[in-house]
């Protein structure tokens, strides 16, 4: 596996939607490349024949039935909520200005 | 029933022999509850504003509410009077790990990003022990969601080992673990992803048992990979170890991968193994676990614990699991990319911080996300996060995510192959003793390296123990011995460890932990040093 870049850590950034310092950018790059060339050794064990296993656990979905019953009142699911208006979540503006 | 004896200081109790006084009415749960508030205040040291540690003490607790805890144990004691029954462990105090959300309580999982967050539910495992009716001391420090090794990666200070106020207790559950060891409370909860409840046991002479995945509901913890993820007891000695995972543990439909069906019960397994005999037991020694990189003082206990098991009348066999020479690789790949889907939700709408970027007139909710996350977020949380949205991006999904699942088949067979030859396995739990504080910060490698024993059953879901193994010679520092057994079995842990525990504690003519060296000495010593 290649070198990760510092404009890649910058778009991962981006993507994570972290504003990262120039100086962690710097500092990131030259760590995650350490990491991923630790980690790279799982891409030699395992031969195509092998399933992947995304849990411990045989799972099946669970379902319950779809009845009313108690929840959080109004008051407390906005309780945490850094703004808040008219009994609603107050965010900031989702769009850019055109 | 007889009269229990109690030591004369509370907070050297156990949380089985409180329990027995507490229910024969020979000690009140205020008298216990105001015993530990007294410990804490004499060897937690204080927070400033900011809830920053400030000057050298325990700093297990980021949060206590002796209120709330003195009403709680006057409420218990008023039922007892009153005649009532109540549950096994009514009115023993327990410190709860800060990733589990306490309604009317902060829980900031270590993160600034959570600071002030008063939950408006308890998680299920909190309400269990509300519904034992334990009394909750506080909540304990951590790493910053549960990412790190020894607690410094807390956004309120690092935690310090009772043992050396200058070395780690571990992490993430490096609180818990403290709180044991210094005597500030009898029980506490944890959480283990890859070690976090097993590895500040072992450096803290501690017991601590990460139960079968879904053993424990995981409703209300801070989630950091989803699929590794599993709360559990952490306590002094094995048979509180299991008296509090029985409350702990159950099926709850709040969590849509909870068991079902029969939970095995650890408690009678605990008491079985303290008669000390493993007859019919085969213990199956990890080679993949030991020799390379392990101290040289952590495998001489750890050869030790081997002759007592044998003595104890266990076979004593080797197994190999190649695979786990991976884990770590493979660890490192899934947890990330669990966990940067899993942060995704600190968005600074619904809850939590919200800060403004700087040089914006009206921000949109992006900018805002990006400053928040930012800001509330340490260094190695965002590093988790690049790496796991790193490795979960197109082009590198296959050759990362998708490698690193077929190792976790590849670990799941190898266990399915040791436990075909032993009813348990073995390893050290931890390839060192603790560590000076700073020593692997900038080395976030060297400190993953701490979990190489420990992560394989998280990837494997199976259910694991630690419990002291003694000293080591070299430092005088606690050594940790993991205990492995298959999912659904946990109660082989408790028979093993118990017998374990026995054996050792009645040689050394006590518990490991009579030896902390004694805080309030190496606490004033600091406040010399500090008013100098």
């Amino acid at each position: 596996m290649s070198a990760i870049s510092r404009e890649e850590v910058s778009h991962l950034a981006m993507l994570a939607r972290i504003d990262l310092q120039p100086d962690e950018l710097d500092r990131l790059a030259a760590q995650l490349d350490v990491i991923l060339d630790a980690v790279a050794t799982v891409t030699q064990v395992a031969g195509e024949d092998v399933p992947a296993t995304s849990h411990p656990m045989p799972l099946t979905n669970v379902t319950r039935p779809d009845e009313p019953r108690p929840c959080l009142t109004q008051e407390e699911a906005l309780s945490g909520a850094p703004a808040a208006e008219a009994g609603r979540f107050r965010v900031p503006r989702i769009l850019e200005e055109d | 029933m007889t009269g229990t004896t109690l030591p004369a200081d509370l907070t050297r109790a156990t949380a089985a022999g409180l329990a027995q006084a507490l229910a024969a009415r020979e000690v009140s749960a205020v008298e216990v509850a105001q015993a530990h508030l007294d410990r804490i205040a004499a060897v937690d040291g204080t927070r400033d504003a900011d809830g920053v540690a400030t000057g050298k003490a325990v700093h297990a607790f980021l949060h206590v509410c002796a209120e709330n805890a003195l009403a709680d144990a006057k409420a218990v004691d008023d039922a007892r009077a009153a005649g009532q029954t109540l549950p096994v462990l009514a009115g023993v105090p327990i410190a709860v790990k800060d990733v589990m959300a306490t309604r009317g309580l902060p829980t900031t999982c270590g993160s600034r990003i959570l600071q002030g967050w008063v939950p408006p539910y308890d998680a299920t495992v909190v309400a269990n022990i509300r519904a034992a009716r334990m009394v909750v001391l506080g909540k304990t420090n951590m790493d910053e969601f549960a990412m790190g090794s020894s607690t410094e990666h807390s956004a309120y200070g690092p935690t310090r080992n009772p043992w050396d106020l200058d070395r780690i207790p571990g992490g993430s559950g490096g609180g818990s673990a403290a709180s044991l060891a210094a005597f500030e409370t009898p029980l506490a909860t944890g959480t283990d992803t890859g070690g976090s409840i097993r590895q500040p046991a072992s450096v803290t002479g501690t017991v601590g048992v990460k139960p079968t995945y879904g053993a424990v509901s995981r409703y209300g913890l801070v989630a950091l990979a989803s699929s590794l993820d599993q709360a559990g007891p952490c306590a002094r000695t094995v048979l509180d170890t299991a008296l509090l995972h029985q409350v702990m543990a159950g099926h709850d439909p709040m969590d849509s991968t909870s068991l079902t069906g029969e939970y095995p019960d650890v408690v009678a397994a605990a008491r079985a193994g303290a008669t000390g005999s493993l007859d019919g037991v085969t213990v199956g020694v990890v080679r993949e676990l030991s020799g390379d990189g392990y101290q040289a003082g952590v495998l001489r206990r750890f050869e030790e614990s081997l002759a007592v098991l044998t003595e104890a009348g266990a076979k004593v066999v080797e197994v190999s699991c190649p695979s786990f020479a991976v884990a770590l690789a493979a660890y490192y790949l899934i947890l990330p990319s669990e966990a940067s889907s899993n942060l995704a939700k600190f968005d600074a709408m619904r809850y939590g911080l919200r800060v403004e970027p700087g040089g914006v007139a009206a921000p949109t909710a992006e900018q805002v996300m990006g400053a928040t996350r930012a800001a509330g977020f340490g260094d190695e949380v965002k590093r988790r996060i690049i790496l796991g949205t790193y490795a979960l991006s197109s082009g590198y999904y296959d050759a990362y995510y998708g490698s690193a699942q077929k190792v976790r088949t590849l670990i799941q067979r190898d266990f399915a192959a040791a436990f075909g030859q032993a009813d348990v396995l073995v390893s050290p739990t931890s390839p060192t003793t603790a560590f000076p504080l700073g020593d692997k910060l900038e080395n976030p490698l060297a400190m993953y390296l701490q979990d190489v024993a420990t992560i394989p059953a998280n990837l494997a879901g199976v259910p694991g123990m630690s419990l002291p193994s003694g000293l080591a010679d070299e430092d005088g520092l606690p050594v940790g011995l993991q205990i492995l057994a298959p999912a659904g079995a946990d109660d082989r842990l408790y028979r093993v460890g118990g017998a374990l525990e026995a054996i050792l504690t009645a040689r050394w003519g006590g518990s490991v932990l009579d030896r902390v060296p004694d805080l309030s000495a190496a606490l004033a010593t600091a406040a010399n040093g500090a008013t100098r």
